[in-house]
């Protein structure tokens, strides 16, 4: 959910070198997290009704050939063995193996990073890009028909399921263009940059737009908001009684300061992308983590659910390290408690 | 804290309307006075009048939401058919009439958005409460809890607690409750940090007041209006929530028709029978959009500093 996440509040108390202080004890909570999430997933998949043994040898399969199975994939030896092999495994950056496949779990994350990469990189431009210039436009011209315009937009986005906006986006620009024998965009699928940066490029079009509305949303009215507040401020008036025009106001002293909160938000939702392409992945059929993440589900293939679950929530730890780091270096005032 | 501008023409506190009047009662006349507010109200309620009127619904069109209709459900190359008078607005891919679905869809859509949020809203403000209140370590334990449950990568965990405990109604609920009360939590305990500062707690610390008093007499009346919001915006949130864990599959379970299953069943139909995708589409764009007006509405009526400003700042 897109949560705006409240400004830091600093504590008073500073050490001797605080940034470096402050980078390990957030790292460590990050670990900590880390190691929560893995425990309940891995938790999780043993209090539950199903065998996974049952489901992966089949229906059919005799009591024998589900013992076997269980046994082949370790699931007979007691839930704190097998919870230690995990572990030391991790310890090692070694994620397991597929229940399924028999593929290493790394392999399998690593095949599908590039298309989940693709798919947030390219959305996290078009929003920022997006949100941004429509919030300073409807911040510099606040109660005009552009402020108006912005605001049906901010509510068309947060309103709008990612589902829909997909399936509107494939009929239309797809379905309805093919009609006429425009054939721009296809309905889905995946091309490895490598192979073709054009197609790579045209079959993630509408994925981007999909994934990007929200966001951009979110940060035109982030942007706005933030923006006239700064203009509020007394450093703007002084600027303005300088004579400086209202253009060089706003986008040399205004626009800077106002970003900080952009700024944070941006790296939250960077690390939450990677889970949140699941919806995208899916409808427009991109061989991605979030594909292969219901792909596992539905397979109950718990070591790639783990592997997936801990590379996502990895991403968001990191990612509010940075952030927290980021902020206090573009805002002095945020002291590192 | 954002400024919407499809607002009121509200004059500010200029009148006399607001002289002598409570924080939320004058909210309430603000409210009263917006008409975009008052036009999402007016889509709310008449979404719950369907919604509990489905069946007398279903009984006046003459089908019942799981029912197929053997002789003119389906196309004779078996695709959805079109709105007629039979299947005012068409019949779905097995033949099932999608007003009387869409009707029911709205029950599940309403419940779980109301019943989801409103668990939220009581666990964030006891937990914000709590931690804003008595600082220390049970604050830094419940924020470190409420950052926990930020971290989690939480429509992937969704998938894969649902996919272990099986679909349904109640799991929904409780993923959604889950993963939207730490939100609410954390504005609570930054509100709650502030309030206890005041002069006013100071006062009522002053005359003998225990901590729980303090806390239901002074801290909670004044965290009605912050939460108003966050809850009103959080209901859209939690519906999208739910039609999304419907849409892959992990919702409630079919036949019972949900918006999301119905969008989702509709997929592959998109190029030849539209209405399919459409009506429960435009149902839940409707519902969203309207509790994000209201939302919007509200946090203008609760905080119209907010708005005053713009203007003056120009």
């Amino acid at each position: 959910m897109p949560w705006t996440r409240p400004p830091n509040e600093p504590s008073p108390r500073g050490g001797e070198l605080p940034v470096i202080s402050f980078i390990v004890r957030r790292t460590m909570f990050g670990l900590l997290v880390l190691w929560i999430i893995s425990v309940a997933t891995f938790v999780l998949f043993f209090v539950a009704p199903h065998d996974p043994a049952k489901v992966i040898a089949g229906r059919l399969a005799t009591p024998q050939t589900v013992a076997l199975v269980r046994h082949r994939l370790g699931l007979d030896q007691p839930v704190l063995t097998q919870y230690w092999h995990f572990l030391s495994g991790l310890l090692h950056g070694n994620l397991g193996y597929s229940f399924y496949s028999s593929t290493s779990v790394n392999s399998l994350l690593a095949s599908r990073l590039p298309v989940t990469v693709s798919l947030a990189a390219g959305a996290a431009v078009i929003w920022l890009i997006s949100g941004v210039l429509i919030g300073v436009l409807s911040a510099s011209h606040p109660r005009s028909k552009v402020d108006r315009g912005a605001t049906v937009f901010v509510l068309a986005g947060l309103s709008t399921p990612t589902f829909l906006l997909g399936i509107l986006l494939i009929y239309i620009c797809f379905y309805r263009l093919h009609l006429i024998g425009i054939n721009w965009f296809p309905a889905g699928g995946y091309v490895p940059f490598t192979q073709s940066p054009y197609e790579w490029f045209r079959h993630l079009v509408l994925p981007w737009v999909t994934l990007a509305l929200v966001s951009a949303a979110v940060y035109s009215r982030l942007t706005r908001s933030s923006l006239l507040d700064t203009m509020a401020e007394d450093y703007i008036r002084t600027a303005r009684s300088k004579g400086l025009t209202e253009r060089t106001v706003l986008y040399r002293h205004g626009l800077r300061s106002s970003l900080t909160p952009v700024v944070t938000q941006f790296g939250i939702d960077v690390g939450t992308l990677l889970g949140g392409a699941i919806v995208t992945e899916n409808v427009f059929g991109l061989p991605g983590l979030g594909q292969l993440a219901v792909q596992s589900v539905t397979n109950q293939d718990l070591p790639v659910i783990i592997g997936i679950v801990l590379l996502a929530a990895a991403f968001i730890v990191v990612a509010n390290i940075v952030v927290d780091a980021v902020y206090a270096v573009l805002d002095p005032r945020v002291r590192l408690g | 804290m954002s400024v919407t501008v499809l607002d009121t023409a509200l004059g500010g506190g200029e009148d006399d309307t607001f002289a002598g009047r409570s924080t939320l009662a004058s909210a309430w006349i603000r409210l009263r006075r917006d008409r975009v507010a008052m036009i999402s109200v007016a889509i709310l309620v008449a979404l719950v009048v369907i919604a509990v009127a489905a069946p007398l619904i279903a009984q006046a069109v003459g089908w019942t939401p799981t029912q197929q209709d053997r002789t003119h459900g389906l196309t004779p190359d078996g695709l959805p058919m079109a709105p007629s008078a039979r299947h005012l607005l068409g019949t779905d891919n097995l033949g099932r009439d999608i007003l009387v679905r869409t009707v029911y869809g709205a029950r599940v859509s309403l419940l779980v958005g109301v019943v989801a949020t409103g668990l939220a809203t009581i666990i964030g403000v006891v937990v914000g409460v709590l931690a804003g209140y008595s600082s220390g370590a049970v604050d830094t334990g419940l924020s470190r809890l409420m950052d926990v449950v930020l971290s989690f990568p939480f429509l992937l965990f969704a998938i894969a607690l649902v996919s272990i405990v099986g679909p349904g109604l109640s799991i929904s609920v409780v993923v959604i409750t889950f993963f939207s009360w730490a939100g609410i939590g954390r504005v609570v305990r930054g509100q709650t940090l502030s309030l206890r500062e005041k002069e006013f707690v100071e006062a009522a610390r002053s005359t003998g007041a225990g901590s729980a008093r303090i806390i239901v007499v002074e801290i909670l009346p004044n965290l009605i209006s912050p939460v108003l919001v966050l809850a009103t915006l959080l209901v859209p949130t939690a519906i999208v929530f739910e039609a999304t864990l419907s849409f892959l599959g992990l919702g409630v379970a079919p036949p019972t028709p949900t918006w999301g299953n119905m969008i989702s069943d509709s997929l592959p139909y998109y190029s030849v029978a539209w209405w399919f995708t459409l009506v429960p589409g435009v149902a839940l764009l409707l519902i969203t959009l309207a509790f994000n007006l209201l939302g919007d509405a509200v946090r203008d009526a609760v905080d119209p500093a907010a708005q005053r400003t713009v203007t003056e700042r120009r």
